[in-house]
This record gives structure tokens, C-alpha cells and sequence, in this order.
């Protein structure tokens, strides 16, 4: 870039307030950045940091009581932050067009795809109806859609997930906009698809000579598809440069904690290095003693010598359209005949992509569904066969879950003391209410929160804080298996690393067995000693770790490991 | 995001109260404040009504005839013993007043407890377990729309009077007007129960009792039925301006409360005979304490349905 010429857009001490009763914040400050035509810029943070309020600021799409307290956004050296409202509107979509993070909302679903593209063209462009439906024909086929004659006239629900991105795609460049903004554009779609994409995005710029900023909180697109970086922290850019550098030789503290805590996709490492510079939760902990400490108590387990959970060819199917008479039912298969086995102390890792029914099988083992057909044996005992509630909560006390989503898996209502102690009351596994408060200190210091939480109310935490208490929740049955569905997949990245040390120190002190769920395939090859593969409901592979990421065998699990997304600038 | 926007969060329960967004919407809307003092200033009369009321117009002993049917008191031939006037037996407006409303209202929160008890228990089981239930109480639900609170109310009243002697159905008047007024307005409840019981299904923490073991009567009282409770407070506040409206209604119609203990409707229905006479205090001051009170009580109705609705926010 030469210092002469006018850069394509221009970002000058941005600063975007979010006055309130409670006082002003601050959502992005001191913000300064420039786009090149052809140049993929990627803005990089965590949940809050500022990141789509660069985007919003540049479409002037700032929800009021916010605001832009100052600063410039300059287009072609041209200021457009205080342009009257109707001329914006003419810039948007004209010469800034937007994708958004979910593809289903951001479309009309009462317009075909074609009265949306025909109805932007003309508002935008002096073509006539004709030439904008010739044109919304061709912008399909160069989004990749297949079949695009016919495609143009369904409505948005008629299309998948990651064809529907590729609508929104070319509402976004139907009239050829100089730069695109890009909000977490595959953030909402699987892995495969996610790589389709990001291809066709880089492809779009290049050949176009777009600028483009996308924001994501993922390294591995930013890895994927930039050419410069913008690391935000608490409203701030604090580094920013060419994407090699930043990936692999970050300046800024906090830039490189938050590369150290990405999950590396091709090496086994024993912990994630700590990031003491985002969320300062205790990480020392006391080394427990089992014989003496309450967890130790009572693990009556009985050592069966066998698998400690055995699962045989389990059949889930979900009513798809009620009816009266059997045969007009309609049915969904979640999961198709699966059977495996998990060893005692072992950590079991469930990998695939959404909808292929690894969370369904979870929640058929821990007995929130009854399958239809197969067995279930908990060490050595039939789960399915068991008809007697005592004998049941017995068996469950043993198992217990940890959920994806922090913010719905604890109950608003309630205290942090009363959630974590529910089980041990139910349970009856503490004689007293002063140990049942006890032992609820002890969880709570044990999982890094410290006992002040306790009498605090879920809202009161950050993401990562409550999935602590989630895990506190879960050790308080003391449980020998534990279930893990998305632990992490909701959270931040460094976040993301405490918890998944968190898992494994307790996993080794405790001697858990663990049944991992993700569809995030480093975060496997951290945490587990066995995975299978799932897709459509259906098991396809089980190896150990090792042997599935170098040696894949099934077709399926090789085009996943494919389309890992890779830090492809690392060394 | 800034440190500086974040406040700390009082550790008490009235702390929290005068913190919340709820108590801070209270205090900047003059026409809310002024309903709820209204409203509370109309309950406290009514529930204090022996001690308040310059006279008691039960006690037959303390009435005079001679008194009867005197105007307001700032009229000609007015008696400042009677502010707002006298009826056709002496009995002071202003006192029948404050014992009517006493009625009123006691039908009024009866009723909607009762409705509020229903609705609800049949909103969660439907919601929570689905399926046949579900179908089964809706339709029951739904059939129950069909009819109009009037004719619902009628029916009991009728069925009641043929079931009960005919001296018992005087003493039982109040519960089979509560009774009346219950049963045509459970559904609402219901219906808004059950869309929020089946949201919160499929949440986590309820999957997370599940996984613990907790039966289904546990999980719906200790975990659903809190977090569903927010709406069904915006109804009851309401419901229950609507179930005073509809007790005087029927009261007017006769069929409420007997005229030995009237409530609000009783006394208009009373007045109503006297209006193209002249004496018009009788009607237009119960009929007006009436508007009043449930003119208030619905605007701290739609106030919290506002202020609770983050949509709206």
C-alpha cells in the first residue's frame, strides 16, 4: 500500500458507546483500520470484544441507544459516517454489502430467492426486471448453487444450511459492492460446508477485487482465508498485521495467549498453557486425597472387570408427523444401530457433524430418552431392562452429564448453592444440611470458583464460570462416568482451554470415565484415548486416537480430517 | 466489556428489588405510581372497612329510615353525616362503598387464585409431558373457550341453586360466584403455562435434573414452575380487574351476591332503579369506585406486562 493512494476503507479513532441507565459502555475505542480492494481483512476476539461493532458502525447499522461517539469510516476517502439516513441506505447494499452469522434469519422466508435478489438489483441498479432476473440466475451459479434456473424460485426454507449461506452470498454481492462484511459467515455451519465457503469467499474477492472484512472467533478461518489481522480485546485492537506473522509470532500479550489456547489439530499436548490474561478464575488447587476426602466415599462401585459401558445396536427414532393411524406416522432415525463399548478410567470421544446423533445417543445412555430398540449394560447391569425407580436412581447417581449450553443448563431461580446441592439431597449422600453446605464449598473450590459463588444467582457468571458450576453439579452425585456433550463448543477459546484442563485434572484425579462429545476434531485428539466417527446416526469407525488421526480407515473420517481447518501458516 | 458500565450487585433481596429494571421502570411512570396507589389505598379501605367506614350499613340497629335516599352532602338537603348520600334504607353510600368493594374484591382474588390454580397445573402437565395429555387437556381447554364467562357463570349459579336448599344458597352465593368466575378463566392460564413449560423442557437444566434423577412432580414444581411464573403474574393482575368487571356483572344481573351483603354490582344494580327518579348518587358512586379500581388495577396489569417483556424494553 503506498502511502499516496486512497485506501479502499478507512476506519479513523472509532469509538461506538452504548450509553445506558447504569452508565456508558464502551463497545469498540481507539479502533483504526484500513482496506485494500482484493485484500481479505479478518477481525479476531472474543464474545464482547468489540468485533460486530466495527461491522455495524461501518453499515451505519448501529441500534440506538448506541452510538458513534466518534471518529470516521471513510469509503474511498469519501466520509460516510454522517451522511443523511436516505443516502446511506443507497450505499448499503450498493457498495457495502453484509453477510450475516445466521443464513435462516437473515433471509426473507416469504420471498423466493429470486424476488429478494430482484428487489435489492432494483433499488439498487438501473437494470430493468429482465436483466435482474438473468442475473439472479447467474449470481447462483457463481455461488456454486446447482441447477440454478429452477433453484432461484424456491423460498429460502427449501435449501440446506450451507446452500442458504451461499444465497445470502450473492443477495450480498448482486450489486457488485466494493467491500463485504462478513459477521461469523460459517460460525452456524459444519465443518465440510464451512470449508466450501470460506473457498467461495476467497475466490469472490479475488476475482472481483472486493475488499473484505470478516469477523470471526475462530483461527482457524482466520488461518484459512486472510491476508491481515485485527487481534480485539476489551473494545480495543490491540495488534494487528499480516495474518503469518500474528499466527505464529505474536506481539501483543494477549494475542498470543489466545493463539497458545487454540487446540492444536495435529500433536497431542498433555495441558493447554494457562491464559491468566483473560479470566481470572483460581487455577491452583489443592491435590485431594480419595481415601479421606467426601468424592472418595462410598465409590461401591464393584469392579465388574468388564466394559463399564456397553451399548448394543441402539435404535432411536423421532416422531416426525403425529397421526392417529400408525402407518401414516412419519419417522426420524437419530441413531441407527450403534454399538460400542467404553472401558473403565477411559475417555471416550463421540465425533461428527450436527444431526448425526451423537448428542441422542448421550441422552439415551443417562435416560432422558428411551430407545426403541438395543441394550444399554452399566457395568454389567441392563440400564434398559430396569423397571423399579430405586434401582434406576441407583444406577444414575453414577453417570451424570455436563451440558453445551451454559446459559440454559443451570436454572435461573435458583442459587448456586441450592443447584449444586440438589443431588446430594436427592441422593441423600450427605447426613446433615451443614455438610450438605460442605461439601458444596468444597465442590465449588475444587472446580476453581471459590465458595463466595455459592450464594450467588447463574446470571451473576461468564460462560466459563458456569460451566464450572455445571461440573461442580455434576461430581456432586460422585459419579464414576461422566457424559460431556459440547462442554466447550459455547465458549471462547482460552475459555475453552481452562475447562478442558479442568476436565482432564479431575478426569486423572478421580479416575472418570468419560464419554466426549464434539464435533470440534482437535479438541478430540485433546481430550480422548478412543473415538468414533458418526454420520446420519449410523457408528462408522472406532479407533484409538492416534491410529484415527494418522490412519484414518473409513472415507468419511478422512474427508473430516481433510477439512480440519489448519494453521496452515504454522511452521 | 468496560469495567466501569458493570455495577455491583447489592447482596440483599430488597437490594436486588429497588436494583432491578422492574423497581427502576416503576419509578419513572407517574401513571403507574398513582394506579398502584390507587389500588392500594382502595384495597387497604376495603380490608379495613369496619374501622374506616363512618358507619356500618349491616347493622340494622343504627338504621334510620328517615334517613333514606338523602343526596351527597354538598347538595341541598344533603346531611354531613352522609358524604356521598344515603340509599332507599338509610344506608350510607360511602360505607356500602368501602364493604362493596371488600366483596368485590374478595371474589376477585378468590377467583383468580383458584383460576390461576387450575390454569396452571394443567399448563405444566400439558406442556411438560406432551403427547396424548397434552391433546387430551388442550381440547378440554378449548371446549371450555366455546363458552362466554357470563354463560359459564350462569350455568353454576343455576346448577348450584338446583343442587343446594334454597336457605343455603345465600351463605354459599360468594364461593359459587368465585367458582363461576375460576372455571371460565383457567384457560388462559393454561394456554400460556403450557407454550412456557414446553420452552423450558427442552432446556438444559431440565435435562440436568433429569440426568439427576428428580421425578417429574419435583422437576415441574422446583424447576419449570418458577421460570414460568413471570407471565402468569401479568394475567392474574389482569384477570383480575376483569373478574371484578365480571362479578358485577353478574351481580347486577342477580345472580351474585345477595342484597344483604352486596358487592359493587349489587349496590349499581340497587341504585339502577332509582336513577330516572333522581337519586343518582346511588348508582354513579359505587359505578365510579368500580371504574376506579379496576381502571387502576389494569394499568399495573399492562405496566408489568410491559416491563417484563424484554422485547418491549
Amino acid at each position: 500500500m503506498s502511502a499516496s493512494s486512497i485506501p479502499l476503507l478507512e476506519i479513523r479513532a472509532l469509538k461506538v458507546e452504548f450509553p445506558s441507565r447504569r452508565g456508558v459502555l464502551v463497545a469498540a475505542q481507539d479502533v483504526n483500520l484500513t482496506l485494500e480492494g482484493g485484500e481479505i481483512l479478518g477481525v479476531v476476539g472474543e464474545s464482547g470484544a468489540g468485533k460486530s461493532t466495527i461491522a455495524n458502525a461501518v453499515m451505519g447499522l448501529i441500534e440506538p441507544p448506541g452510538r458513534m461517539a466518534d471518529g470516521q469510516i471513510l469509503l474511498r476517502g469519501e466520509r460516510i459516517d454522517a451522511l443523511p439516513k436516505e443516502r446511506m441506505r443507497r450505499i448499503r447494499g450498493r457498495r457495502i454489502g453484509m453477510i450475516f452469522q445466521d443464513p435462516l434469519t437473515s433471509l426473507d422466508p416469504l420471498q423466493t430467492v429470486e424476488q429478494q435478489l430482484v428487489e435489492t438489483m432494483l433499488t439498487h441498479l438501473d437494470i430493468s426486471e429482465r436483466e435482474a432476473k438473468a442475473r439472479a440466475v447467474e449470481l447462483l451459479e457463481q455461488v456454486g448453487i446447482p441447477d440454478p434456473e429452477h433453484r432461484v424460485k424456491n423460498y429460502p426454507h427449501q435449501f440446506s444450511g450451507g446452500m442458504r449461506q451461499r444465497v445470502v452470498i450473492a443477495l450480498a454481492i448482486c450489486c457488485e459492492p466494493e467491500v463485504l462484511l462478513a459477521d461469523e459467515p460459517t460460525t452456524a455451519l459444519d465443518v465440510s460446508i464451512q470449508a466450501q465457503i470460506l473457498d467461495l469467499l476467497r475466490r469472490l474477492v479475488r476475482e472481483r477485487g472486493m475488499g473484505m472484512i470478516i469477523i470471526t472467533h475462530d483461527m482457524g478461518v482466520i488461518a484459512e482465508i486472510t491476508d491481515r489481522v485485527a487481534v480485539m480485546y476489551r473494545s480495543r485492537v490491540v495488534e494487528e498485521g499480516p495474518t503469518e506473522k500474528i499466527l505464529t509470532n505474536p506481539d501483543h500479550p494477549y494475542s498470543r495467549s489466545l493463539i497458545a489456547a487454540v487446540p492444536p489439530p495435529d500433536r497431542r499436548i498433555d495441558r493447554f498453557p494457562l491464559v491468566e490474561y483473560i479470566e481470572k478464575a483460581g487455577t491452583q488447587k489443592k491435590a485431594l486425597d480419595l481415601s479421606t476426602h467426601w468424592l472418595g466415599q462410598a465409590r461401591d462401585f464393584g469392579d465388574s472387570g468388564g466394559p463399564l459401558l456397553e451399548i448394543e445396536n441402539l435404535t432411536m427414532r423421532f416422531l416426525v408427523r403425529p397421526s392417529l393411524i400408525p402407518s401414516r406416522r412419519k419417522w426420524m432415525t437419530a441413531v441407527d444401530n450403534v454399538s460400542l463399548e467404553i472401558r473403565e478410567g477411559e475417555v471416550f470421544g463421540l465425533v461428527g457433524e450436527s444431526g448425526s446423533g451423537k448428542s441422542t445417543v448421550a441422552r439415551l445412555i443417562c435416560g432422558i430418552y428411551t430407545p426403541h430398540a438395543g441394550h444399554i449394560r452399566f457395568a454389567g447391569e441392563e440400564l434398559t431392562a430396569m423397571r423399579l425407580r430405586r434401582e434406576i436412581n441407583r444406577l444414575r447417581r453414577q453417570m451424570q452429564m455436563i451440558f453445551q449450553d451454559p446459559y440454559s443448563s443451570l436454572n435461573p431461580r435458583m442459587k448456586v448453592r441450592d443447584i449444586v446441592a440438589e443431588p446430594i439431597r436427592f441422593h441423600r449422600l450427605a447426613e446433615s444440611g451443614a455438610e450438605v453446605r460442605h461439601i458444596v464449598d468444597d465442590l465449588l473450590e475444587h472446580v476453581g470458583l471459590g465458595t463466595a459463588a455459592a450464594l450467588r444467582y447463574p446470571h451473576e457468571f461468564s460462560g466459563g464460570q458456569r460451566q464450572r458450576i455445571s461440573i461442580a453439579r455434576a461430581l456432586a452425585t460422585r459419579p464414576r462416568f461422566l457424559i460431556c456433550d459440547e462442554p466447550t463448543s459455547a465458549l471462547d477459546v482460552s475459555i475453552q482451554a481452562q475447562i478442558l484442563n479442568l476436565l482432564k485434572d479431575l478426569q486423572e484425579e478421580l479416575g472418570l470415565t468419560m464419554l466426549f462429545i464434539s464435533h470440534d476434531l482437535p479438541v478430540i485428539r485433546q481430550m480422548c484415548d478412543r473415538v468414533g466417527v458418526m454420520r446420519h446416526g449410523k457408528l462408522l469407525e472406532v479407533a484409538e486416537t492416534e491410529a484415527l488421526f494418522t490412519r484414518p480407515q473409513h472415507p468419511y473420517t478422512k474427508h473430516l480430517l481433510d477439512l480440519m481447518p489448519r494453521m496452515r501458516h504454522e511452521a | 466489556m468496560t469495567d466501569a458500565a458493570k455495577p455491583s450487585t447489592p447482596k440483599t433481596a430488597l437490594g436486588r428489588f429497588l436494583d432491578s429494571d422492574l423497581w427502576w421502570s416503576f419509578t419513572h411512570s407517574p401513571v403507574v405510581m398513582l394506579a398502584a396507589l390507587v389500588t392500594v389505598v382502595m384495597i387497604l379501605s376495603a380490608v379495613f372497612a369496619p374501622w374506616v367506614a363512618p358507619h356500618d350499613p349491616f347493622d340494622l340497629a343504627s338504621l334510620d329510615l328517615m334517613d333514606s335516599l338523602k343526596p351527597p352532602a354538598w347538595m341541598e338537603g344533603g346531611d354531613p353525616r352522609y358524604w356521598l348520600g344515603t340509599d332507599d334504607q338509610g344506608r350510607d353510600i360511602f360505607s356500602t362503598i368501602l364493604y362493596g368493594a371488600r366483596i368485590s374484591l374478595l371474589v376477585g382474588f378468590l377467583s383468580v387464585i383458584l383460576a390461576m390454580l387450575i390454569g396452571v397445573t394443567v399448563g405444566l402437565i400439558a406442556g411438560y409431558f406432551g403427547g396424548l395429555t397434552d391433546a387430551v387437556l388442550m381440547r378440554i381447554a378449548d371446549i371450555q373457550l366455546t363458552f362466554p364467562a357470563i354463560l359459564i357463570a350462569l350455568l353454576v349459579d343455576g346448577v348450584m341453586r338446583g343442587i343446594l336448599p334454597p336457605g343455603a344458597h345465600e351463605q354459599v352465593a360468594l364461593f359459587v360466584l368465585v367458582l363461576a368466575i375460576a372455571l371460565s378463566h383457567w384457560v388462559q392460564y393454561a394456554r400460556t403455562v403450557r407454550s412456557s413449560a414446553m420452552v423450558e423442557r427442552n432446556r438444559e437444566y431440565v435435562q440436568a435434573a433429569q440426568v439427576i434423577g428428580l421425578p417429574a412432580p419435583l422437576i415441574l414444581v422446583r424447576h419449570i414452575l418458577p421460570n414460568v411464573m413471570g407471565p402468569v403474574l401479568v394475567i392474574a393482575t389482569i384477570q383480575l380487574a376483569l373478574a371484578i368487571i365480571i362479578e358485577a356483572t353478574l351481580s347486577f344481573l342477580g345472580v351474585g351476591v345477595p342484597p344483604t351483603s352486596p358487592s359493587l354490582g349489587t349496590l349499581i344494580r340497587i341504585g339502577n332503579d332509582y336513577l330516572f327518579s333522581g337519586e343518582w348518587w346511588i348508582t354513579v358512586f359505587p359505578g365510579l369506585a368500580l371504574i376506579i379500581l379496576v381502571l387502576a388495577v389494569n394499568l399495573l396489569g399492562d405496566w408489568l406486562r410491559d416491563a417484563l417483556n424484554p422485547k418491549l424494553r
